[in-house]
């Protein structure tokens, strides 16, 4: 274990960095804003493709068990992130502050 | 090239946080957005090149896999009403929590002797978490479609059956840790979403905003475990700022609510009935009267405000009466009448619900003020139109130890010169628990379908 640390340390340091950033980015957002980044940090989750599309390009040719399970990993999480950007982008469309109104 | 290709997953990383920090100011949100797109497609485009020893690339499968799901998600996404948005985006985050599970799966299925203990630690890590995720998410799915009653699931003593739930799914993970083969593979995988449906299952009405977002954390760092899996940093990345963001609004939520996560996911309001009746016994609220008002007396006493609050809950959503309130906040702007909305931070259904009903019908976000700003304005508002929403308005939350959402903090409505809550009967709200200010000497109730009573509202508005 010790040992596996000391060999990834790196990794480490990223995971420690990426934790305390997320929570500096995120902890000032306004209520207005609550549902748009859930939705958009949502899709950002969807970077799990990465990981089938890996999968894939290094999966055996006729190892179609293998290929078939991680498609449909790869469509489900293909959806997350389109459909979680798209979806965002579209509640962001309509949060317009009206200049005539005040 | 791989230089290269790490080079691109660095700034596929930049956009990401870029797109984060676009996401905490209405202004610049939209193209955060945008940003946190792009570099999922710089992050695709470079684990396509990635230079990886034997590929056999199979790209074939991989773009017919992106077209199919981009074409779903794109599709769900433009279709949706944004009143149904808590399921989408609670789906949407499932299907992330499958992907990571099934992709465990498969990591699991090609284990050999030499598979270290980390690298199956790992892989089963990713099964349970992202197996919870989905499980959990799928529930929650069908909870805000309305397909699922929480008392369809929820069992007698369900924090018990939860944690022994939990002892024999980890129990089932670590059986295959050390003991890989299909057979223990599928019972971790089976019992990962058992546990996850279950988890989700005493959770429910009011709470969803919590569970919405932890459920969000899980899958991103479901993402993040995976990633580990990979050796791919940006997998790393993306998922812990998932899993952070949505563990500060799970925390953001809880805090609303003046409750603990634990309390909330053990079940919250376990006891109100028996309190709610206790309450009513000794206080004998019975015995008070509440005053009904029709929408003409609503109406006229509208025609001669100067500040309108609207306080907006779950029950507008129900009655999709948002488009009625943005008729009425036009024409009593058009009289002169300033018209704002107190939101409370957990009102509906996920963080930010009505926010988005409102934006959806054209309402500027800077008349929508949080809970401290609302409050602030309260005193200095003439009447304070309550549509939908009961607990959040309940003066029980500052004076009445005994109740179960005592310290909760609340939209201080009772301290406007008049209060109108639209209400369909005197149900108490979610909570099981009585509204002191239905009572109030300056409350008046509107019952009926919020819908209607606003329309009529605005019919005889037009006539003064």
């Amino acid at each position: 274990m010790g040992q596996f640390l000391l060999d990834n340390i790196q990794s480490v340091y990223l995971l420690v960095f990426a934790i305390y950033l997320g929570f500096e980015l995120i902890s000032k957002v306004p209520s207005v804003l609550h549902t748009p980044l859930m939705s958009g940090a949502n899709a950002i989750s969807g970077v799990v493709l990465v990981g089938s599309i890996l999968f894939i390009r290094s999966a055996d040719a006729d190892d179609y068990f293998s290929l078939a399970v991680a498609s449909v990993a790869l469509i489900v999480a293909m959806i997350n992130v389109i459909g979680g950007f798209a979806v965002t982008n579209r509640m962001l469309a309509m949060f317009k502050k009206k200049e005539g109104n005040k | 090239m791989r230089l290269f290709c790490e080079i691109l997953y660095i700034i596929s990383a930049v956009c990401f946080i870029v797109g984060l920090k676009g996401l905490s100011t209405p202004k610049t949100a939209r193209r955060g957005n945008l940003f946190s797109a792009l570099g999922m497609g710089i992050a695709i485009v470079t684990s396509l090149l990635y230079p990886l020893d034997a590929a056999t690339n199979n790209y074939v499968w991989i773009v017919a896999g992106m077209a199919i799901g981009a074409a779903i998600g794109w599709q769900r996404a433009i279709k949706v009403e944004m009143t149904a948005m808590p399921q989408l985006v609670s789906i949407f985050n499932g299907f992330g929590g499958l992907s990571a599970m099934l992709l465990a799966i498969l990591e699991a299925l090609k284990f050999t002797e030499e598979t270290g203990f980390l690298q199956s630690l790992i892989v089963f890590s990713t099964m349970f978490i992202g197996g919870v995720s989905f499980s959990g998410s799928v529930l929650a799915y069908l909870k805000l479609d309305g397909r699922v009653k929480d008392k369809h699931v929820t069992l007698p003593a369900h924090s018990l059956i939860n944690i022994v739930l939990l002892v024999l799914a980890i129990g089932a993970v670590a059986f295959a840790i050390f003991n890989p083969s299909t057979f223990t593979i599928s019972i971790a995988a089976v019992m990962s979403l058992i546990y996850g449906f279950s988890f989700v299952a005493p959770i429910g009405g009011a709470d969803m905003p919590v569970v919405i977002s932890l459920l969000n954390s899980v899958t991103g760092i479901s993402a993040a475990v995976a990633g580990y899996l990979y050796d791919n940093q940006i997998m790393i990345l993306g998922g812990i700022l998932v899993g952070a963001s949505g563990t500060i609004l799970t925390l953001l939520m809880c805090k609303a609510m003046n409750r603990s996560l634990l309390n909330v996911i053990v079940g919250g309001f376990a006891s109100s009935g028996q309190s709610a009746i206790g309450a009513a016994a000794a206080g004998g609220n019975q015995d008070q009267t509440i005053q009904e008002a029709t929408p003409i007396d609503v109406a006229i006493l509208l025609n001669y405000a100067n500040q309108v609050m609207i306080v907006p809950g779950y029950g507008m959503a129900v009655a999709q009466a948002q488009k009625q309130a943005k008729e009425l906040d036009t024409m009593l702007s058009e009289k002169g009448v300033e018209v704002n909305y107190g939101i409370h931070p957990v009102a509906g259904r996920m963080p930010g619900h009505m926010n988005v009903l409102l934006a959806e019908v054209d309402i500027s976000y800077d008349k929508l003020l949080d809970l401290d700003d609302c409050n602030s304005k309260l005193a200095d508002t003439d009447i304070v139109l309550i549509i939908g929403a009961n607990d959040v308005v309940n003066p029980s939350a500052l004076d009445d130890a005994s109740s179960n959402i005592y310290g909760m903090p609340v939209l201080e409505v009772w301290q406007a010169k008049q209060t109108i809550v639209f209400k369909r009967s005197m149900k108490p709200g979610y909570a099981g628990i009585q509204n002191p200010l239905f009572f109030n000497a300056n409350n008046k109730m509107l019952f009926g379908d919020a819908k209607d009573s606003l329309g009529k509202i605005v019919d005889e508005l037009k006539t003064l």
